[in-house]
């Protein structure tokens, strides 16, 4: 089995998910060449062949070039499988390369079985073992699904790639940041998160209310953010909060990837949720089967005595 | 301006799944179903858009046995003006190459500028279609998009990133828009849309006869995850006594209730 590990870089360095790759590769076994579009002066802990296209010409964000590149590493390595994070690059990028070679693409990798894949479906909670059927697939992997034991170490020998386009159709206009977080959640010992399955956005201080008994801050999962019920600066997740509370307690939330990034690595987590099998319960230390609003008003009622 | 959306009909995210019998995907049996939530998304920023132009043409597509006709039907009582079903009883055996292709293959008939789907489906969660199919047509594509404008054949676009950034992109028409929750607000469809929706158009064609790619990997299994932890799990009684049985766990395993 060869693999061509596709590196990434979030605004201007390193994305330390990239150790993900490496775990990777240590479990499908056998040879690994990379590729990224980055820069010489922060290249990543690996010992194998490393292709570079330079990210100062091509920038963050052109996925036309950047996939270029990836296929011209492709031609020089001949490997087996292409593999990408499943990120908001690599979900981008992995099917514009695996078109181009009409290679199988297999979404949200958990798991290397007998050279198939296993892949997450339905919102998290159930599994497929998937065959590719064309000689090189494209897989994107999910995070947290690969960890690396040890330090990765190593200094990659670097061959330079350059696309022989120019950008089509796409232009990058720059980032916009993220909103100030008013609430800092990294720092609360206990957060008490709303998911959608409080209802309705009446209920949101039921959920508060908990999170003061506990002396810890409210949170939320994405679609409650996306309702409007709570604001943004609240949201626990990928694409908002990454946290490690002493304790961690979901209140009708099901668990999609997105959240369980956010959250998994809380020292104690209990989840409230009337769905024994919610992809929450993957992580879950308790796991409360029971009509979220009363049992959350009647714990906040005890824990005031 | 001709302007696509394509939906997917999924299951109900908090059913309880079996697999079918064949072992490769869920047994459809006593699931509901409705619009991917994703692709709602998609129908309301295409119902905008043609909300804006009147001499646009908003078409819904959809791929899949009879029962697609009922988000087909969602997606005209949202706005928009007449629907295409891709009829495929073994749409769940296809992968998402072949279904890509199905698209493409249909969209080639019509001129379109723009295209809309969700970036993924709840259940297959693949989020390749709309690149694969930007590619089969030589468009430009952008996904996981939170942000839209649109101004003569140029869309400007953001994109969510990591940690809350997004990334400001323009896209030159003709492009596929791949739509993220929390892109708009969708609209629910209202009786006299739903009446008039009755009206619209819902055209047939079959997929044998819109493409024969074959797929590029197979689905063997359909299971549910090993789980990992060894969670505790409490259940049964009143509310009052599952919070006390719940405040002794936490007495004894964490100290948060210390002090």
């Amino acid at each position: 089995m060869k693999t061509l590990l596709v590196f990434e870089y979030r605004r201007g360095k390193l994305s330390e998910a990239n150790q993900e790759l490496l775990g990777f590769a240590a479990a499908a076994g056998g040879e690994s060449a990379g590729v990224l579009v980055g820069s010489e002066a922060g290249l990543p802990a690996f010992g194998g062949k490393l292709y570079l296209g330079d990210i100062a010409a091509l920038g963050e964000y052109d996925p036309g070039r950047h996939a270029e590149i990836v296929l011209q590493a492709a031609q020089k390595e001949s490997p087996d499988l292409i593999v990408f994070l499943q990120s908001s690059y690599g979900w981008d990028l992995a099917p514009r390369v695996a078109g181009k070679l009409k290679a199988a693409q297999i979404s949200d990798v958990t798991g290397v079985v007998d050279g198939k894949f296993e892949a997450a479906c339905c919102n998290g909670k159930m599994r497929r073992l998937v065959e590719p059927a064309t000689k090189v697939a494209v897989l994107t992997l999910q995070e947290g699904s690969f960890p690396v034991s040890g330090t990765p170490s190593g200094t990659p020998a670097v061959e330079k790639l350059a696309p022989s386009g120019s950008a089509a159709g796409l232009e990058f206009a720059g980032y916009e940041e993220a909103e100030k977080k008013e609430v800092d959640l990294g720092k609360a010992e206990v957060i008490v998160s709303a998911g959608r399955g409080i209802g309705k956005k009446d209920n949101v201080p039921v959920i508060a209310a908990l999170a003061k008994s506990l002396n810890g801050e409210m949170g939320a999962s994405r679609p409650v953010v996306d309702a409007g019920w709570v604001d943004h600066n609240r949201q626990v997740g990928a694409t908002g909060q990454i946290v490690s509370p002493k304790l961690y307690v979901a209140c009708a939330i099901s668990g999609a990837i997105q959240h369980l990034t956010g959250m998994r690595n809380s020292e104690f987590i209990v989840a409230i949720n009337t769905d024994k099998d919610a992809p929450i319960s993957e992580v879950a230390d308790v796991m409360v089967i029971a009509d979220v609003m009363p049992f959350v008003a009647a714990l906040t009622e005890k824990l005031k005595k | 301006m001709k302007i696509l959306v394509c939906v997917k009909q999924i299951p109900d995210m908090a059913s309880k799944f079996k697999p079918n019998a064949d072992g490769t995907w869920f047994n459809e049996a006593d699931l509901a179903f409705r619009m991917n939530e994703y692709d709602e998304y998609a129908v309301e920023e295409a119902v905008k858009l043609r909300e804006k132009d009147p001499a646009s043409e908003l078409v819904v597509l959809s791929v899949g046995p009879a029962r697609v006709v009922e988000a087909l039907k969602k997606a005209l009582a949202m706005g928009c003006d007449r629907a295409v079903h891709v009829q495929d009883d073994n749409v769940f055996r296809k992968d998402p190459w072949q279904i890509a292709s199905l698209i493409a293959a249909y969209a080639k008939k019509e001129n379109f500028d723009i295209v809309f789907t969700g970036m993924q489906s709840q259940d297959r969660g693949s989020a390749q279609i709309g690149p694969l199919l930007a590619g089969m047509l030589g468009f430009s594509c952008v996904t996981t998009v939170i942000g839209f404008s649109l101004e003569g054949r140029t869309a400007t676009v953001r994109r969510e990133l990591e940690g809350g950034a997004k990334g400001i992109v323009k896209a030159a028409l003709p492009a596929v828009i791949t739509c993220q929750l929390g892109l708009n607000t969708p609209r629910y469809p209202t009786l006299p849309n739903i009446m008039k929706a009755k009206k619209k158009e819902i055209a047939a064609f079959k997929a044998e006869e819109l493409s024969a790619e074959a797929a590029l990997s197979a689905a063997e299994k359909f299971y549910a995850p090993v789980k990992k932890g060894t969670g505790l799990v409490l259940e049964g009684g009143d509310a009052a006594s599952l919070a006390g049985k719940l405040i002794d766990v936490l007495k004894e395993k964490t100290t948060v209730l210390r002090g």
